[in-house]
């Protein structure tokens, strides 16, 4: 028996979110073994605990840093949501929010920092730079977009984004944090080195 | 004012009528263990929420208010987010001295938090060397600050440690005089003790002088014990990455999460105690019809208002003023607080030994 | 300006030196690395060839300029003398040439890479270098080098690599950065500490090393003008009015007296923005983090007034070649006067629960003194050269836009410390809205754009132009060839000779002190980075 699972935001309709597509799509893979009911329940609450207390890691490299300050100042405040807590060592953060572009040399300082992190850990490409190159993708110290060595799980477009902008990435991130497996299922598989 | 110690007594006759006494106190011990680490987590979440709320308060912005309504629940969240957090095993560290640090940081948390009285008869650990006992429990969470920063095996943390230590062990001499002040006023050391001295005016109006320079000088030392505040240079986000709890993740880093939160309160507990009255309500000599009214309000409300009402007056310090230097922590210290206290001393000596107070 | 004096590479340093004592040219404004390409049969006698440097000289006490250059026809090793010993803004800026050009500068005591990583092959400013295809993206950690070399030439004209050492195998080295929430973006500082006291700094930047002006070479004029927003991005009108300037120059195209007036009223709004935000920062730097809501809330306000006549919050886009986008919003005067007032009133608040503190001035004074000399030999400009004694103000030397019609003081301080620093910016928003509240009733009718024609092509020549950024001078150097695209583009950067200042002011300096440092100097790092 299929389980749809369709993740609440308060306030936000399920329908007025674009791209359900790619969470049903996900939703179905992961309960594709078929789903514990008891398992299920609990998955859900901690998952709720989970999506209402994300904190992201401080971490931004350019223009698109300022905004991420101003989603946290006192307009737009991003405490609200709960996010508000940024800490300052990987290891305590749970997303890392790559507000910026992504240089040649940054790139492995960046991979080491996703490194560090403690799972489960998550990854928004923030801005036009960190989501495929943005104005500078002919460059040649410019790595075209984050995705190239990074998993990453939202991307918010825009040149810098506004803040609401990046409130809808982060809800969409909540979406996604609510239908993940927590007890009996794995999330997301790495791919095995090659080399 | 109603007596807990009823409550207590008749449990206890229940339980040794039942079964013989050694095995009557143990099961006691544990029920106590539990009752304090869940009042313990319970005044924790409370304070988180308190703190994220207040700040935002100040700072012109509304703080968590979508889980739950007024954000109450925000705090439950990011518990269940800790618990389910990887623990992080480093590869080059001293894996016990590592794994140490935060048992022993909560342990002397707990200590001293089971010293406090909540009402009267509800006291846990009531002795005849009370105060001096909580001074020398807090001392223990040094060890744990020190053993963080050695054992992560990261430069960072190491000076966030060393820092932390020196600043700690300077301010405990501070505290140290400024409760020996009200001693020489309380004539005893046992906590029950004091707060019943206070039944005609708290010590703070009984002391008048040396004993607001006394709360003073313990608010300001208590602030820097518990690394918070102007004094919170040893994790201060923006020069050391976090300080002596960088490396640490899940549950292990929210143990110093939540231990700096209770010492926060237990600096404040032990202030409303010994200078504002404990579980005492305010009574004033001669009013014996307000001194009614005052005693229908129960104690634990009085014990928990002093409390929050000194933690909000540690958190709005901690809002408005930057960051001091390390070297500048310690000059306060060796060269202003410990040479007024001293002074303050022998000041509250001779007022008691004139019979000077009220 | 076509005709810039050629030197010899073997003339060079003595007159470099004589320049510098006799006609006390003391302030190198800004060091070009040039690829003028392999000499042809068909070049005119003065034809630039070769790789070399462009120096663009200014005199602090006269007030002369000069424009000077030198170049070497050897594209294997070339070689020219170092003027770091003159100027130490040559420290940096020769780094950076080695790094773009591969041009080693003999004498010069740290022969290092700036931007690029160690192991980096090729020389990417270079025309027939081709960057990509010898460096794809490296996973690996760059290896952190710990020694330096110095070019040395010995008495019989050969040359001699000698090796430096930059930190001792006995030395406490932390690693501050990249990623940190206290250096303003992505740098990283290498510091050797002795307990709290620090020894020395090395600055590593870089990290966000964009390859602007590698780009602007194969942009057309207006396209180049898409990615100045994104340099300093706090200053994001006065770079683009900078280079707007540059090219308005060159074509000798004359703007109408209405975009003179908007653009200054927006640079200064701009300014305003800017000097909130540094105020914000180092309020959260120092702890007093309710101070940095404080700045953000009314930053907020001035960023409204922008989303409305430019569309865009932080990246405006608004200059263009010969005018603005688009013109003025009906409400924008109206706005812009309710503004005014209101940061004039709530002004006071930031200096109680900030400056008025003991604690925040026990932090800043007498932290980081950076003295005259060293200002000027650095080229530190803007308020961290204003608060070391050097009136650097570009609107007061060289007046652009309206900034000859109003009436403004320069704030200038002399002690050189952090706080002198701090209080140079705070008074420049009083000044800033004085500026406006002259202009705002003024705005003279006019077009807003002129009329340029389809393709721009700039004529041939060098021209420089320079504009007060709010951390500096931001200059834009244009040379062209008569093409659609520049040959070469270079931004003065306002940041780069703050951070090379730090390694000389934080010197016997705590830890907490090098944070209150790099808050007061407060450079941006992409702006240094380019």
């Amino acid at each position: 028996m299929e389980i749809k699972k369709k993740p609440k935001i308060k306030s936000i309709p399920y329908e007025e979110f674009t791209d359900n597509e790619t969470l049903e799509k996900l939703v179905k893979e992961l309960n594709a073994g078929g789903a514990n009911v008891a398992l299920g329940v609990l998955d859900d609450f901690i998952n709720w605990g989970r999506s209402n207390s994300l904190w992201p890691l401080t971490f931004a490299t350019s223009c698109c840093g300022i905004e991420f300050m101003a989603l946290g100042a006192a307009r737009y405040d991003m405490a609200r949501f709960g996010f508000e807590v940024a800490r300052a060592s990987p290891r305590q953060a749970d997303m890392i929010m790559v507000c910026g572009t992504i240089t040649n040399k940054m790139a492995p300082v960046l991979k080491r920092l996703y490194d560090q992190m403690a799972d489960p850990k998550y990854v928004v490409a923030v801005g036009g730079c960190a989501v495929s190159g943005g104005p500078f993708k002919k460059s040649y110290h410019v790595v075209n977009g984050v995705d190239k060595f990074l998993p990453v799980d939202v991307y918010i477009p825009g040149c810098p984004p506004r803040p609401e902008a990046f409130y809808y990435g982060m809800m969409q991130l909540q979406r996604k944090v609510k239908i993940e497996k927590y007890f009996g299922g794995v999330n997301r598989k790495e791919k095995k080195q090659d080399e | 004012m109603f007596d807990f110690s009823i409550i207590t007594h008749w449990i206890h006759q229940a339980l040794t009528s039942l079964m013989p006494e050694g095995l009557a106190i143990l099961i006691e011990c544990v029920v106590i263990g539990v009752c304090i680490i869940l009042m313990y987590a319970l005044l924790a979440i409370v304070l988180i929420y308190m703190e994220r709320k207040i700040c935002a308060f100040f700072q012109c912005r509304l703080g968590p208010n979508r889980v739950g309504k007024w954000g109450t629940i925000q705090v439950i969240c990011d518990v269940l987010k800790m618990l389910t957090k990887e623990i992080i095993d480093l590869k080059h560290s001293d894996r016990f001295l590592y794994n140490l640090a935060p048992f022993m940081v909560i342990i002397a948390s707990f200590l001293t938090f089971a010293c406090l009285p909540m009402s009267k008869g509800l006291e846990v650990l009531d002795f005849n060397v009370g105060v001096f006992f909580l001074l020398a429990a807090s001392s223990i969470g040094v060890i744990g600050i020190l053993l963080a920063g050695w054992g992560s095996n990261n430069k960072f943390s190491l000076i966030g440690a060393m820092r932390s230590g020196a600043q700690i062990i300077s301010y405990e001499l501070s505290i140290g005089l400024s409760i020996l002040t009200m001693v020489v006023l309380m004539g005893t050391m046992q906590i029950s003790e004091i707060v019943a001295q206070q039944a005609d005016g708290w010590f703070i109006f009984k002391g008048h002088i040396p004993a607001v320079i006394a709360f003073i000088i313990y608010l300001i030392a208590g602030n820097a014990e518990t690394n918070r505040g102007p004094f919170d240079l040893p994790e201060a986000e923006s020069e050391l990455t976090a300080g002596y709890h960088t490396e640490y993740s899940g549950m292990h880093f929210g143990f110093f999460y939540l231990a700096e939160y209770l010492n926060m309160f237990i600096v404040a507990g032990i202030a409303a105690t010994i200078f504002l009255g404990g579980w005492m309500p305010f009574h004033i000599v001669g009013l014996d019809g307000f001194n009614a009214v005052m005693d229908y309000i129960p104690g634990f409300i009085w014990f928990f208002g002093k409390a929050f009402f000194v933690v909000f007056l540690l958190m709005w310090i901690k809002w408005t003023f930057p960051r001091l230097r390390i070297d500048q922590i310690l000059n306060l210290e060796w060269k202003y607080l410990v040479p007024i206290s001293m002074v303050n001393l022998i000041l509250m000596v001779l007022i008691v030994v004139l019979k000077l107070h009220f | 300006m076509n005709n810039i004096r050629f030197i010899a590479p073997t003339d060079l340093h003595d007159e470099m030196l004589r320049l510098r004592q006799e006609e006390q040219m003391d302030f190198l404004e800004c060091l070009t690395g040039m690829d003028w390409g392999e000499p042809d049969e068909k070049d005119a006698p003065d034809t630039p060839r070769g790789l070399g440097v462009i120096y663009h000289l200014e005199s602090t006490v006269t007030g002369k300029r000069t424009v000077v250059r030198t170049a070497s026809l050897n594209r294997e090793h070339p070689e020219l003398p170092t003027v770091s010993d003159i100027w130490k803004a040559a420290d940096f800026n020769e780094r950076e040439v080695y790094d773009y050009f591969g041009i080693i500068f003999i004498g010069h005591p740290d022969m290092r890479r700036l931007y690029l990583r160690n192991d980096w092959v090729g020389y990417p400013m270079r025309k027939d270098d081709d960057p990509e295809e010898e460096n794809p993206l490296r996973m690996d950690n760059e290896e952190t080098i710990d020694t330096t070399t110095e070019l040395e030439l010995n008495p019989d004209g050969t040359l001699k690599n000698k090796e430096l050492k930059l930190f001792g195998e006995e030395e406490y080295v932390v690693n501050i950065g990249p990623q940190h929430p206290a250096t303003h973006g992505v740098m990283r500082f290498r510091v050797s500490l002795e307990g709290e006291i620090i020894q020395k700094i090395d600055a590593n930047c870089g990290y966000i090393h964009r390859g602007i002006e590698k780009m602007c070479e194969s942009l057309t004029y207006p396209q180049t003008l898409a990615l100045t927003d994104r340099l300093d991005y706090l200053g994001a009108h006065q770079n683009r009015h900078a280079l707007c300037m540059c090219v308005e120059k060159a074509m000798g195209i004359e703007v109408s007296d209405r975009v003179k007036y908007i653009r200054t009223i927006m640079d200064e709004l701009q300014r305003i923005d800017s000097h909130l935000l540094f105020y914000a920062c180092l309020a959260m730097d120092l702890g007093a983090l309710t101070a940095f809501f404080y700045g953000f809330r009314d930053r907020e306000k001035i960023l409204d007034i922008f989303e409305e006549t430019c569309g865009g919050r932080l990246i405006m886009n608004y200059n263009t070649i010969g005018g603005v986008q688009a013109d003025i919003h009906p409400n924008f005067v109206k706005r812009v006067k309710e503004f005014i007032p209101y940061l004039r009133g709530i002004i006071h608040e930031y200096h109680e629960v900030f400056t008025g503190n003991i604690i925040a001035q026990e932090r800043l004074k007498g932290v980081g003194v950076l003295s005259r000399e060293d200002a000027i030999a650095f080229g530190a400009t803007g308020g961290t050269g204003r608060a070391s004694g050097w009136a650097c103000d570009v609107r007061k030397r060289i007046p652009y836009g309206v900034y000859d019609k109003v009436d403004f003081k320069e704030i200038v301080y002399n002690e050189g410390d952090s706080w002198a620093r701090y209080m140079v910016r705070m008074d420049e928003i009083m000044e800033s809205m004085r500026i406006i509240e002259q202009l705002i009733d003024n705005i003279p009718e006019g077009t807003y754009q002129e009329k340029m024609k389809p393709i721009i092509r700039v004529p041939e020549g060098c021209y420089y132009s320079a504009v007060e950024g709010s951390r500096g001078e931001f200059g834009v150097f244009i040379e062209s060839h008569g093409d659609k695209t520049p040959y070469r583009v270079h931004f003065r950067s306002t940041g780069l000779p703050l951070v090379s200042t730090v390694d000389t002011i934080s010197r016997g300096a705590k830890i907490a002190d090098l944070i209150a440092i790099g808050g007061t100097l407060d450079y941006v790092v992409p702006d240094i980075d380019r």
